[in-house]
């Protein structure tokens, strides 16, 4: 609690446990490959950033005159596949679970050490793939990959960009796999399930979903590839196969990973609320079960893509009602993190901001989506920019904000240093407006019958398009700025004790930043999860 | 001379846990949730076969009918023999009976060869009557029959591509169990430590119960000749 | 061994049963079978009988999530003929 005093001999940690390359290429230490992570997502979430810019600037103006149609086609197909495999899927469980989740239960490091870096390096080779696919003259079919197109009509990098994605699925999986595996097996004497961090029960359910989910958008992707190659006709209506057949069998994986990429954001915010108000989570159990309410009924949805795909009317029936039943979990979480801060004692730092946000930016991104449930709706807004605008802001608005208050609300644990308070709170108010300024036009502009994925519109449309690329702009620069003092903090930040936020956890309880082992006794766990009761109030000593 | 049981355990013991019981019992866990996914990959094989079957129900009587079910019958038979050799390899590393593991999990390698042989000549049959999927695909008798070739085509498709993720996974199998059998030989593993013997003993089965589905759907699927 | 033994036979059985005409009826007798054997190798060749409840619960899942993804999907197979026009 207290403000560690440096002592003039640098205690070990897993920081300076070994400078050299290769102690951190063939390093086993969780920590360390969650860093490796940081680096490598952050380095996709700009490139996806790079083409989100293109496509801003193009849609400045309702002609066509940035780039042609098939180079726009590229764009947001590119932007698309960055963010979302190469950056949001990986984002919080690759970085913050891999951190946290063994500090929080207790051990000292997940079940499998060695799949975890090869996890790392799967990775990468799925990220190189795709980069190159990009550089070598991009992709163009959209980041769904629909038939018979990418299979028999594009004649760009397909298969390249697919193998990415297949490839960076594997590391999707032993993440999965290793997270699950670890919860179950390694928690340490008394952290039984009811005492178990929200954040390590949100990546547990996320990493369900990974695991049963994935494998079938890798065979899909597989058998894609094979009919780019062989011709085979399985999904090329000209040859007797149905294009529907992939769609179901993409979105079966791809709407469970939409869950996949924002249950461990709601596990951040879970964490983060009880801690600035100061009050235990209201309805930890109904939260722990929502997330693998989430995870399982996730699984129920898929064809809700596929309303006016020409699936049957009576499937699509199927699919609407049960697209219903997903938004309930989530509401769920929403009340109590509300009901958390009812009587809590409120702080205003940066990582709350962050929650505040999330809170109210994906309840709207999930209520536009209940819209997009029903099918009346949906005919009339299917493939505009309201369906955009709706998975902006939930992955937007909801996921990367959580992300950010998660990299605020441990960045001390993690690298012992505190970043300035004050440019943290600078770049998230441009972050919410920016954002907001980006993304609320562009439900008007769908309502209003804007298509998505045009280059050019209508004239009557460009003013909510200037405005949204003006938001687009804010947005970058309130990104921008993290990377920056985020970095200066690392040298000049003002020194973290183990609990600079006075939070309850296990990984509150260890050094900032950890030694490699975690902890040097095995903690034994005596006291109930979000313990803020007992927890004295100190004043917080963020860096000024 | 080879180090003793205790020995083994205490070299094999990874730091992060807390005694050799986690360990077995966390890598056994890892290698069902392994097993898994795998379902799931082939699960959508499945479920592409079943979507086609059901619309184009003849086409598949027709392209099955070329399958050779006494090869595939024996192949199955060959499987269930390969698995039945691999159970008992796991419990002779169990009883620390080493020499016997060695052999059992030899005979698996070569059950699973011989299986691989099979595959082959019907590969090779299948090829030389162009009934691989893509430009030169041909089907006489197609009309004959009353089907689009094409149809047909799909039918061919899955069954290279079911078959074949198989026997990639066969040879992925024989690998993991060449793998074993030499770190078995030079007696790394004792009753307190066989893990990897019963995990890639798991996958071993696995692959066995892939074919278990794949024969009836893909030999087996009618004997009558539509109409 | 006795597993294996009765592996044997129902192979031999869903081989036989492929040759007697039993229209519809044929590929749920073949999938039975399959289904049977597959247990067994299951329970008995993986251990699964001998396995925590957690494997148990976990495999189950697996075969109730492929299950979702055959049945769900053939809720759109099944019914698309079903929107021919009446007033046709």
């Amino acid at each position: 609690m207290a403000t560690a005093v440096q002592a003039t001999v640098e205690r070990e940690n897993y920081l300076n446990n070994g400078y050299t390359l290769k102690s951190w290429l063939l390093t086993k230490d969780h920590k360390r490959i969650a860093i490796l992570y940081l680096i490598s997502i952050t380095a996709m979430f700009f490139v996806g950033g790079f083409f989100a810019m293109l496509i801003r600037l193009e849609l400045l103006t309702p002609a066509g005159d940035l780039v042609s149609s098939d180079t726009y086609n590229k764009l947001f197909t590119m932007h698309g596949i960055s963010m979302i495999f190469f950056f949001l899927i990986p984002s919080v469980p690759a970085v913050l679970g891999n951190f946290l989740i063994p500090l929080m239960i207790g051990a000292k490091d997940l079940a499998f050490p060695k799949l975890n870096l090869a996890s790392w390096y799967i990775f990468m080779i799925g990220a190189t793939f795709g980069l190159t696919s990009m550089l070598l003259g991009g992709v163009d079919t959209g980041w769904t990959f629909y038939t018979p197109f990418s299979t028999t009509y594009s004649n760009t990098h397909v298969i390249g960009a697919a193998l990415g994605i297949f490839i960076a699925g594997f590391a999707s999986i032993f993440t999965g796999l290793n997270f699950i595996v670890t919860i179950h097996r390694m928690r340490a004497p008394g952290m039984t399930w009811n005492r178990l961090p929200l954040f390590c029960w949100s990546n547990y359910a996320a990493s369900v979903i990974m695991v049963l989910g994935t494998p079938v958008v890798a065979i899909t992707i597989l058998l894609v590839a094979l009919e780019r190659l062989f011709h085979i006709g399985v999904f090329n209506p000209a040859l007797g196969g149905d294009p529907l057949l992939f769609q179901h069998l993409f979105w079966f994986y791809s709407h469970p990973a939409v869950y996949i990429m924002i249950l461990p954001g709601m596990g951040v915010i879970s964490e983060v609320v009880p801690c600035f108000a100061r009050k235990r989570v209201f309805g930890y159990e109904f939260v722990a079960l929502a997330s693998i309410a989430i995870a399982v009924l996730g699984f129920l949805v898929w064809a809700h893509h596929m309303y006016v795909a020409g699936i049957s009317v009576y499937a699509a029936l199927v699919f609407s009602l049960l697209s219903y039943l997903v938004a309930i979990p989530s509401a769920v979480k929403v009340f109590n993190w509300t009901a958390t801060l009812y009587k809590g004692s409120i702080r205003y730092d940066t990582p709350m901001l962050y929650a505040f946000a999330f809170i109210g930016l994906f309840t709207i991104g999930g209520l536009t989506g209940v819209f997009l449930a029903s099918l009346g709706i949906d005919v009339h807004v299917t493939d505009t920019y309201f369906v955009v605008a709706h998975f902006h802001f939930v992955m937007v608005g909801g996921m990367v904000v959580a992300y950010l208050a998660g990299l605020h609300f441990w960045w001390p644990k993690m690298t012992g240093k505190l970043y300035p308070e004050g440019w943290a709170k600078l770049s998230a108010l441009l972050v919410f407006v920016g954002f907001n300024l980006t993304f609320l036009p562009q439900f008007v502009l769908g309502y209003m019958g804007m298509p998505r994925r045009y280059h050019a519109y209508p004239p009557e449309f460009q003013v909510l398009n200037v405005l949204s690329t003006a938001g687009a702009s804010v947005l970058a620069v309130g990104y921008v700025l993290p990377m920056i003092y985020f970095v200066w903090s690392l040298r000049y930040g003002k020194d973290a004790g183990p609990n600079p936020w006075n939070a309850v956890g296990l990984e509150w309880m260890t050094e900032s930043p950890p030694p490699t082992h975690n902890f040097d006794e095995t903690p034994v766990v005596t006291w109930e999860a979000y313990d803020y009761e007992h927890q004295p109030d100190e004043e917080v000593t963020v860096g000024r | 001379m080879a180090a003793s049981d205790i020995e083994i355990a205490e070299h094999n013991l990874q730091h992060h846990f807390a005694d050799m019981d986690q360990q077995r019992e966390t890598s056994t866990f890892g290698m069902w949730l392994f097993l898994v996914t795998e379902i799931m990959f082939f699960g959508g094989l499945f479920c592409a076969y079943l979507v086609y079957r059901a619309t184009y129900y003849q086409a598949f009587v027709e392209g099955s009918q070329t399958m050779n079910i006494w090869l595939g019958a024996t192949n199955t038979a060959v499987l269930i023999c390969s698995s039945l050799s691999m159970a008992m390899a796991v419990r002779c590393a169990q009883l620390d009976q080493r020499k016997m593991m060695v052999i059992l999990l030899i005979v698996t390698m070569l059950f699973g060869a011989a299986f691989l042989g099979i595959k082959a000549v019907e590969y090779h049959e299948h090829w030389t009557h162009h009934q691989f999927p893509g430009p030169n695909f041909q089907f006489e008798g197609a009309e004959a029959a009353g089907v689009s070739p094409q149809n047909v085509q799909i039918y061919f498709s899955l069954y290279w591509a079911m078959t074949g993720l198989h026997a990639l996974h066969m040879i992925i199998g024989i690998g993991l169990v060449t793998w074993i059998t030499i770190a078995g030989a030079r007696g790394h593993y004792s009753a307190d430590y066989y893990s990897p013997v019963e995990n890639v003993g798991l996958y071993w089965h696995f692959v066995d119960l892939v074919w278990i589905y794949l024969f009836p759907l893909l030999y087996l699927i009618s004997k009558k000749h539509g109409g | 061994m006795g597993i294996w033994a009765v592996l044997m036979v129902l192979t031999g059985v869903t081989v036989f049963a492929s040759f007697i005409e039993l229209g519809d009826l044929n590929i749920v007798v073949a999938l039975v079978i399959a289904t049977i054997k597959a247990t067994l190798v299951v329970l008995f060749f993986m251990h699964l009988y001998y396995s925590s409840k957690l494997t148990k619960v976990t495999v189950v899942a697996a075969v109730f999530f492929l299950f979702l993804l055959l049945a769900l999907s053939m809720t759109d197979y099944l019914t698309r003929h079903w929107l021919t026009n009446p007033m046709r």
